[in-house]
C-alpha cells in the first residue's frame, strides 16, 4: 500500500506516493525527479544524500519518505537562485573544491547548515562538522579552504 | 622552449566549464537516468567464497508475473572456445563473462550468479529469492600463503603458471611469474658494505569512489542499443559488451554519464552486459545499481601484496644492488598489476644491478581492478621503507641518500627504455628546501619521506573542434572527465586559438559522436587527449589562415595568426577569429578542426612526499600532523586541479597506510563491507595537504605536460609508514598501521 505524501521541497508544494519503507532519498530521486541529491552508501555513512528537513541537516537515506509529510525540505536544487549561485557554490568552484563532484551536493548542503549554525567556524570546527561527508577525490584540503572563504564572505555580507 | 614561453591561459585557475551543473545538482551521474517504460534489474550473489554450482534453477523466478527476464552465464552467446580460437573473441573474455555472471563455480563471496529484471526495484530483489542454487562448498583460499602452499584448493582446475623457466606440469593458483633484471645482482651484493633485507605486506583495499556502479540500458534490434553508465572508458565498455553479446561495435552506443570517481575501478564492466541481456530478453529499458555493500564485495579492490626486498650499498651511500620478489593477489581471476609493480619498484634509482621477480596469485576475493598507479604503491612501499632503513643505518639524510642514487636523464630502467628528462632530482631538492623539511619536528613525533614513480601513458585520442558563425565553438572529445579535464581541454584549445576559454564548450561525446578514445587512466587524458585538442586547434588555425587569405586574395603564407587575430602580412588588414567565422559562408562553409592521434612520448612523473605523525601510546591511533606532496607536473595546465590530484592521491595513500583494509572471516566473508567499518579518511582526520608543483617540461608535449593523476598515491605508504616507525621506534613491515596493530607493537616493545 502506498501512502500519499504532501510536502514542500525548495519552496514548491509537492505530492508523491511512497511505500512505507521508501526513504526520502528514494522519493526525491525517483518520485519527484530531483536527482541532485546523491546516494553513496544508503546507510548514513557518506553524507552524499544530505538535505535539510525542517531546518535540520539529515541524511535523506535514513529518513522515511512518509516523514516528509507536512514538512519543509531543502535540497541542493534549492540553493542557487536561478542562475545566481550561492556564495558557498561560488567558493567551491573558485577553490576547485570538487573533482568528480559526486560528494559536492551533500557537502554544499552541509556547509550551508554549518554556516547557519556557526558563521565563524575555526578550521577544526569545519573539519569536524563536515566529517560526515565523505570525499574520496580531493583530500578535503580545497573543500575546507572554500568553506572558510565562504564563511568570511558571508560574514562580511551579513 | 617550453620554460620560456608566456601563456595567456595555461597556468591560470579558471572556473571549470562543468562546474555550474556540479554545484547545483544538475549534472547527471550513473544512477540519475530513468527512461519511460524502464524496469529494474537485481543480481543474486554468492553466499560462499568458493563453491561449485551443482544446479541453478531460475524457472520459478521466470514464471513470476512481476518478472520480465532472467539472465545467467548461459546467455552469453559468444563466450565459447570456438570464438576464441577463431580470433573473434579475446581470451580474457571468459574471465570477464564468468566474473559478471558465474559459470560453473563461484569464486568469492558476493560473486554474481544470476540476474532478474522486474517491474520495480523491490520486486526484482524479491524475485531473487525464487532462484534455486545448489552448491558444493570448497575451501576458501584467502591469502597468498594459503594459495601457494602445497595441496591448496585450486580456484581454476586448468590454470597453468605462465612465465616459468620450465613449462608448468600441474595446475596452480599462481597465474603467472615474471622477472626483470639488469647488471649482475650477485656482483652488486658482493660490492656492498651494508645490506638491508626485509619483508613487507599490504592489505586488500578499495578505490572507494563515492558513486556506486549503475547503468541504464535499452536494447534495440533496429538501431544501436544504448548503454548509459559512469565509466572511465565508454569505448572499452562498448568493446567488451559487443564481444560478450556477439554484437558489432556499431550496434552499441555507450553514453558516459558524469562519473563519481573511479581511480581505475571504473575501467571494466560489471552491470552493463548483464543489463543489456535483461533488456534484450524483456524488450524494455533496464536500470541496475549496486549497493555500497555490492561495491565492496564485488568490484574494485586493489591487490594485497607480499614483498621481499634486499638492498646493498657502499658505506658512502652508493647503492650497488636492489632485489625484490613480489607477490600480488589477483582476486578470483588472473591479472593483478604485478607487471607494473615489478617495473616501477626501483625506477627512482640509478643502480647498476637489479633483479625483480613477480607472481600473480589467484585467491577467493573479488577480481582486482586498477587503482591509481596500479601495482606501484605496494611495490614502492617496500622499496622506499628499505631505502629509509638503509639511510638510517648509514646515518645519512634520506634525501641525500636518494640524491646520490637518483634516476635521471639517461638512466637505464629495468623494463627497457632509458629515461628521458625527468624531475626526480628537482623534486628531492624542492623537498629539501621546503618549509616542511626545514621545520623542527614536534616532540614525540616521527617524520617520513618517500619517493614515487609512475610511467604515465599516451595512446589514442580523437577530438573535433567546431566553430560557430559567431566564433564560439565546441570541443568534442571522448575522455570521460573524472576530475576537471574539461577545464584543461578548454584552456589548451583557447591558448592555441587565442580566444577566451569560456567561448569554447568542451563536450564528452558518446561513442557515436567522436572516434575512438582510450580509457581515462594511466594519467593520459591531459597529456594525450590534450595533445589531440592542441592538434585540432592547430588544424583550425591553418583553416583560419586559409580563409583569411581567400578573403584578402593572398596566399595562406602571407597570413599570420596570433592571439585570435589573422594578419595580412602584405597590408595592415586584420580579421579576428569571430570575423572569419562570420564570413565562413563565403569561403566554403563553417569550420571544423580535427585530430586523431596515437600519442607517444608520455613523460614519467616522479614525486616526493613528507609526512609528520604522532602516535597515541594509549590507543595506537596515529595523527597526521603535517603533510607535503611534491611532484613533477611537467607543466601544470590548471594548477588547482594539479594540486587536487596531488592531494587526493596523498590522502588515499594515507588511508591505505593507516586504516583501510578488507577484513575477512575464516570462511571468506568480508566483514567490513560499508563505509562505517571500511574507514576512508574524513575531513577531521587530516591536516592541510601542502603541495609543491615542480615543472620539468616533457619535451614530447607542446606545452610540456606530464600526467599527474597517479604518482601521488605511490609515496604516501612509505612516507607514513616511516613516520610511524620513527614515532614508535619500531620497524613497520605491514600495513595498515591501524590502532590495534600499533598498540600491539607498542605493548610488546614495553
Ligand atoms: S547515501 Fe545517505 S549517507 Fe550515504
Ligand atoms: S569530488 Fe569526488 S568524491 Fe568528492
Amino acid at each position: 500500500m502506498k501512502t500519499h505524501v504532501s510536502t514542500v521541497v525548495n519552496g514548491d508544494a509537492v505530492e508523491f506516493l511512497c511505500s512505507p519503507s521508501d526513504t526520502l532519498l528514494h522519493a526525491l530521486r525517483n518520485e519527484i525527479g530531483l536527482t541532485g541529491t546523491k546516494e553513496g552508501c544508503g546507510s548514513g555513512d557518506c553524507g552524499a544524500c544530505s538535505v535539510m528537513l525542517d531546518g535540520a541537516l539529515v541524511c535523506s537515506c535514513l529518513v522515511l519518505g512518509v516523514e516528509a509529510q507536512g514538512s519543509q525540505v531543502e535540497t541542493i536544487e534549492g540553493i542557487a537562485h536561478q542562475d545566481k549561485l550561492h556564495v558557498i557554490q561560488e567558493k567551491f568552484l573558485e577553490h576547485a573544491a570538487l573533482q568528480c563532484g559526486i560528494c559536492t551536493p551533500g557537502l554544499i548542503v552541509s556547509t550551508k547548515a554549518l554556516l547557519e549554525e556557526n558563521p565563524a567556524p575555526t578550521e577544526e570546527e569545519a573539519r569536524y562538522y563536515l566529517a560526515g561527508n565523505l570525499c574520496r577525490c580531493t583530500g578535503y584540503d580545497k573543500i575546507i579552504k572554500a568553506v572558510m572563504d565562504a564563511a568570511d564572505v558571508m560574514r562580511q555580507g551579513a | 622552449m617550453s620554460e620560456a614561453r608566456e601563456y595567456q591561459h595555461i597556468g591560470q585557475r579558471t572556473i571549470r566549464p562543468d562546474g555550474f551543473d556540479k554545484v547545483t545538482g544538475k549534472a547527471n551521474y550513473g544512477a540519475d537516468l530513468s527512461i519511460p517504460g524502464m524496469i529494474w534489474g537485481a543480481i543474486l550473489r554468492s553466499p560462499h567464497a568458493h563453491a561449485k554450482i551443482t544446479s541453478l534453477d531460475v524457472s520459478e523466478a521466470e514464471a513470476h508475473p512481476d518478472v520480465f527476464a532472467v539472465a545467467t552465464y548461459q546467455d552469453f552467446p559468444s563466450v565459447n572456445a570456438e570464438a576464441v580460437a577463431a580470433g573473434t573473441a579475446r581470451k580474457d573474455l571468459f574471465d570477464t563473462a564468468a566474473n559478471v555472471l558465474a559459470d560453473t563455480k563461484v569464486l568469492y563471496h558476493g560473486h554474481a550468479i544470476a540476474a532478474v529484471a522486474a517491474r520495480t526495484e523491490a520486486a526484482a530483489q524479491a524475485a531473487l529469492e525464487l532462484i534455486q542454487v545448489a552448491y558444493e562448498v570448497l575451501d576458501p583460499v584467502l591469502t597468498i600463503d594459503a594459495a601457494i602452499k602445497d595441496g591448496a584448493a585450486l580456484l581454476h582446475d586448468n590454470m597453468m603458471t605462465q612465465g616459468l623457466l620450465e613449462p608448468a606440469s600441474a595446475a596452480s593458483n599462481i597465474a603467472a611469474r615474471m622477472e626483470l633484471k639488469k647488471g649482475d645482482i650477485d656482483l652488486g651484493f658482493e660490492a656492498a658494505d651494508i645490506i638491508v633485507e626485509r619483508s613487507y605486506e599490504t592489505p586488500t583495499v578499495h578505490q572507494g569512489y563515492i558513486e556506486p556502479h549503475a547503468t541504464t540500458v535499452r536494447f534495440d534490434d533496429n538501431g544501436p542499443s544504448m548503454i548509459w553508465c559512469p565509466t572511465q572508458g565508454h569505448f572499452d565498455v562498448r568493446a567488451r559488451v559487443a564481444q560478450l553479446l556477439n554484437m558489432e561495435l556499431g550496434q552499441i552506443k555507450v553514453v558516459a554519464s558524469e562519473i563519481g570517481g573511479g581511480f581505475g575501478g571504473k575501467t571494466t564492466v560489471y552491470l552493463e552486459p548483464v543489463a543489456l541481456i535483461l533488456s534484450k530478453k524483456s524488450g524494455r529499458p533496464v536500470k541496475m545499481t549496486m549497493s555500497r555493500e555490492d561495491v565492496f564485495r564485488a568490484s574494485g579492490p586493489a591487490s594485497a601484496s607480499q614483498s621481499k626486498v634486499k638492498i646493498g650499498a657502499k658505506s658512502d651511500g652508493t647503492i650497488t644492488a636492489m632485489q625484490a620478489s613480489l607477490h600480488y593477489e589477483a582476486g578470483a581471476f588472473k591479472g593483478s598489476p604485478m607487471g607494473p609493480g615489478c617495473m616501477t619498484i626501483f625506477t627512482p634509482y640509478d643502480v647498476e644491478n637489479m633483479y625483480v621477480e613477480g607472481f600473480d596469485v589467484v585467491v577467493n576475493k573479488p577480481k582486482a581492478a586498477a587503482y591509481r598507479a596500479p601495482g606501484a604503491p605496494q611495490a614502492e612501499f617496500a622499496a622506499e621503507m628499505a631505502v629509509n632503513e638503509l639511510a638510517s643505518k648509514l646515518g645519512m639524510d634520506p634525501i641525500d641518500l636518494r640524491l646520490k642514487n637518483a634516476a635521471k636523464e639517461g638512466t637505464q630502467t629495468i623494463y627497457g627504455p632509458k629515461l628521458k628528462t625527468v624531475g626526480l632530482e628537482a623534486c628531492l631538492l624542492a623537498a629539501k628546501s621546503s618549509p616542511h623539511y626545514q621545520s623542527t619536528l614536534q616532540e614525540n613525533a616521527g617524520r617520513g619521506l618517500a619517493a614515487g614513480f609512475w610511467f604515465n601513458i599516451g595512446g589514442q585520442s580523437s577530438v573535433m573542434i567546431h566553430l560557430n558563425p559567431d566564433g564560439t565553438g565546441s570541443i568534442i572529445e571522448g575522455s570521460p572527465d573524472i576530475g576537471g579535464s574539461r577545464a584543461s581541454m578548454q584552456m589548451m584549445a583557447a591558448e592555441v586559438l587565442g580566444v577566451s576559454p569560456s567561448t569554447l564548450n568542451p563536450i564528452v561525446a558518446d561513442t557515436e559522436h567522436v572516434a575512438y578514445n582510450q580509457t581515462t587512466g594511466g594519467s593520459r587524458t591531459t597529456f594525450a587527449t590534450g595533445m589531440a585538442v592542441i592538434e585540432a586547434a592547430e588544424d583550425i588555425v591553418d583553416q583560419l589562415k586559409a580563409r583569411a587569405a581567400e578573403l584578402w586574395n593572398v596566399t595562406p603564407e602571407q597570413v599570420d595568426y596570433k592571439n585570435g587575430v589573422a594578419y595580412n602580412l602584405s597590408s595592415d588588414e586584420r580579421l579576428s577569429l569571430a570575423e572569419i567565422c562570420a564570413k565562413a559562408e563565403k569561403t566554403g562553409g563553417q569550420i571544423t578542426g580535427r585530430a586523431n592521434i596515437n600519442a607517444r612520448g608520455a613523460g614519467p612523473s616522479f614525486a616526493v612526499h613528507l609526512c609528520d605523525v604522532q602516535v597515541d601510546p594509549e590507543t595506537g591511533k596515529t595523527d597526521v600532523l603535517r603533510y607535503t606532496a611534491i611532484q613533477d607536473a611537467g607543466k601544470a595546465i590548471h594548477p588547482s586541479y594539479v594540486e587536487g590530484q596531488f592531494q587526493g592521491g596523498a590522502v588515499q595513500g594515507i588511508g591505505w597506510a593507516l586504516n583501510e583494509e578488507y577484513v575477512y572471516s575464516a570462511d571468506g566473508v568480508m566483514e567490513n563491507a560499508g563505509f562505517l567499518d571500511y574507514r576512508i579518511p574524513l575531513a577531521s582526520d587530516l591536516p592541510e595537504i601542502e603541495t609543491i608543483i615542480v615543472e620539468v617540461p616533457n619535451s614530447f608535449h607542446p606545452f610540456g605536460v606530464r600526467g599527474v593523476g597517479e604518482t601521488g598515491i605511490v609515496p604516501p605508504l612509505a612516507a607514513v609508514g616511516t613516520a610511524v616507525s620513527e614515532a614508535i621506534g619500531l620497524p613497520i613491515t605491514s600495513l595498515p598501521c591501524s590502532p590495534p596493530k600499533l598498540l600491539e607493537l607498542i605493548m610488546k616493545r614495553g
